[in-house]
């Protein structure tokens, strides 16, 4: 269990959290939560609903805050100081399920908002990089439109594009498609592989177990709160050594 | 007459069968319009009369007092006091207009000196001129605050004069249209943003701050307005040192600012509310700070979605001035009132309220109006 890859190993951890418990109310949600995560590595995280895998990567930038344990983040130990909460999520980009564009700005506005008031970037240079995102994700001649006039793969590669616009040193995926429709998967998905492919770290919590085969150096399952079972994709789908994981992956494989 | 010739025959096309509205449907003219949704039938045909008949007698009963029966100007008596004779003959068949044309000045400026009558009249253009810029979206930049801060000193000057040749009026002696312009000006312009920090404070985590913004808002509302006026204008010099006094017209300003503030708060927080909380998620998700947050993704959509009840909150503002009265202040509806209190000229109260009603109606209405092309312009990009 939580075994690293040991070709990673040598790398510098660039997520590390340690003994970490979270609790909605009286519901445990996270339970000891070890893991590493090093620069450059694809972790994939899977799990029933409820099982914890959003509150995890949510814990990361402090969207959710862990009650027990130690999170660090490129150095920087997640703590109640909110300039360490501000440092630490100008480098950790977020894609979320139901996109969460601005949607009383432009395409370009949405994009280039961070930069220039977190970031202080001059709007002219803002506004350059921003259209390269947006031609990197395939849509620069959206710029000019609002989010509400786009369909739901473009919004999600909008979303994708903003958090790329802060140059973040992690990307968080919390189930980017899973608000899709079937036909607009593919295109979101293509634009995740080939960040991945250029080597970006990512955490990327999905049901596409394709996208897990590909890309990731690293599947975890979570259930109930607690990590189950981490390895490379590999021995993740053959050899699965949980009764949980079997019981899960053959309901998500079986059709 | 077959029966094949009235069924459509199986695998018929549809086109050529199906019933077609009849020509000149939806769309024709007025006149096919009226036909069709005034002269249905016997029962409509008989309301649409009847009802045409009310409005037409309606209007005409208006017309005929407003206009044609109206008396417009009284002759002077022997000491110099209008006569009314004319008007009071009239047993109100007809408006009598001279009030107005006699009583004007009183109902725009009070008890204003009336040689200076012409520097409040140049105050309510410059409110007017500075509304219209202000509107005006291609004047939406930093100039525009300067313009307002000139424009208002400009009027600060014209009414209290004191300097430049201007003799002094003290505010005691200002009165009409422009306090009711002042009023409403400033209130708008100071309850707002009083309004957004009580609606922020009171979604604050710090318990102090929500605890003071839940209480204030909740006592303020819990109170009339002519309570708090009341309040500002004799219970707050008592707790003040001896020999300080506030301008009786500012602490009626306090007064409406504070009150406004607390309604227009809930209004506002109402807004804030019906942001999805994802909203929040992404902002914080790419570093902005609390500041940035609040003033880049969350109030620029939260206060476009409370622009109706907002103007409903400011035209209720507008109104609502005329409450100063209760400290003697003598705004536009209470010169109006002051004005028919004349014995020459008391009976003719409908024309006094007509006249500041149409007043009221202009600028409210303007404001409604207004409210609705900011909207739809605001908001443009919900639409697909």
């Amino acid at each position: 269990m939580n075994a690293i890859p040991q070709a990673e190993a040598a790398k510098r951890p660039m997520i590390e959290l340690r003994k970490v418990n979270k609790w909605f109310g009286d519901f445990h949600v996270l339970r000891d939560i070890d893991l590493t995560v090093h620069a450059g590595q694809k972790l994939v995280v899977c799990g029933p609903s409820g099982s914890g895998k959003s509150t995890m990567i949510r814990c990361i930038n402090r969207l959710e805050e862990h009650q027990e344990g130690d999170i660090v983040v490129d150095g920087v130990e997640l703590t109640n100081d909110l300039r360490n909460i501000e440092q630490i999520r100008r480098e950790v980009g977020m894609v979320f399920q139901q996109f969460n564009l601005f949607p009383h700005l432009t395409v370009l506005e949405n994009l280039t908002l961070a930069p220039i008031w977190v970031r202080k970037v001059p709007r002219k240079e803002a506004e350059e990089s921003a259209m390269y995102f947006l031609e990197r994700v395939r849509i620069p001649e959206q710029a000019a439109k609002y989010p509400g006039q786009l369909s739901g793969g473009q919004q999600q590669r909008v979303a994708i594009a903003r958090s790329l616009c802060m140059k973040p040193k992690v990307m968080l995926f919390d189930e980017p498609t899973s608000a899709l429709d079937p036909e607009m998967i593919k295109e979101v998905l293509d634009v995740m592989v080939e960040l991945a492919n250029e080597g970006m770290t990512m955490i990327c919590v999905t049901h596409e177990m394709g996208f897990a085969r590909t890309v990731a150096d690293s599947i975890l399952f979570m259930d109930k709160g607690e990590i189950v079972e981490q390895g490379p994709p590999s021995t993740f789908f053959a050899n699965p050594s949980t009764e949980r994981l079997k019981l899960f992956l053959s309901q998500i494989l079986g059709h | 007459m077959t029966p094949m010739a009235s069924a459509p025959a199986p695998g018929h096309p549809a086109g050529a069968t199906s019933p077609r509205p009849p020509p000149g449907g939806p769309g024709g003219g007025p006149l096919d319009w009226a036909r069709r949704n005034l002269f249905g039938s016997w029962a409509s045909t008989a309301i649409t009369l009847v009802m045409a008949y009310l409005l037409l007698r309606g209007l005409w009963g208006f017309f005929s007092w407003a206009v044609l029966e109206a008396v417009w100007t009284v002759p002077a008596n022997a000491n110099g006091q209008p006569d009314t004779r004319t008007c009071r003959e009239l047993k109100g068949t007809g408006a009598c207009w001279a009030l107005i044309v006699e009583k004007h000045r009183f109902i725009f400026f009070g008890t204003y000196p009336y040689e200076e009558h012409w520097r409040p009249l140049l105050c309510i253009f410059l409110f007017v001129a500075l509304y219209a810029a202000s509107c005006m979206r291609r004047f939406w930049n930093r100039n525009l605050a300067l313009v307002w801060i000139v424009g208002l000193s400009v009027i600060a000057w014209l009414m209290w004069g004191g300097f430049l040749g201007l003799p002094y009026v003290e505010n005691e002696r200002w009165g009409g249209l422009v306090i009711t312009l002042v009023l409403a000006t400033f209130g708008i312009a100071f309850a707002f943003p009083v309004a957004i920090a009580l609606a922020l404070g009171r979604r604050s985590r710090l318990p102090a701050i929500s605890t003071f913004c839940v209480t204030y808002i909740e006592l303020i509302r819990g109170v009339p307005l002519i309570s708090v006026l009341f309040m500002a204008s004799v219970m707050f010099p008592l707790f003040l040192p001896e020999g300080m006094t506030f301008d009786k017209l500012l602490r009626a300003q306090a007064g409406i600012v504070l009150f406004t503030a607390a309604y227009l708060a809930e209004v506002i927080r109402g807004g804030l509310q019906a942001l999805p909380r994802g909203q929040y998620e992404a902002a914080d998700a790419l570093g902005l700070s609390w500041r940035l947050k609040t003033l880049l993704v969350v109030l620029p959509q939260a206060l476009r979605l409370v622009i109706p009840p907002m103007v409903n909150s400011f035209i209720g503002l507008f109104k609502d001035t005329s409450l100063v009265v209760i400290i003697g202040i003598f705004d536009l509806l209470n010169a109006a009132k002051t004005a028919i209190v004349e014995p020459a000229w008391q009976g003719f109260g409908v024309e006094a309220y007509v006249f500041v009603s149409i007043i009221y109606f202009v600028f409210c209405f303007a404001m409604s109006r207004y409210s609705e092309g900011l909207e739809s312009e605001l908001n443009q990009h919900r639409r697909r």
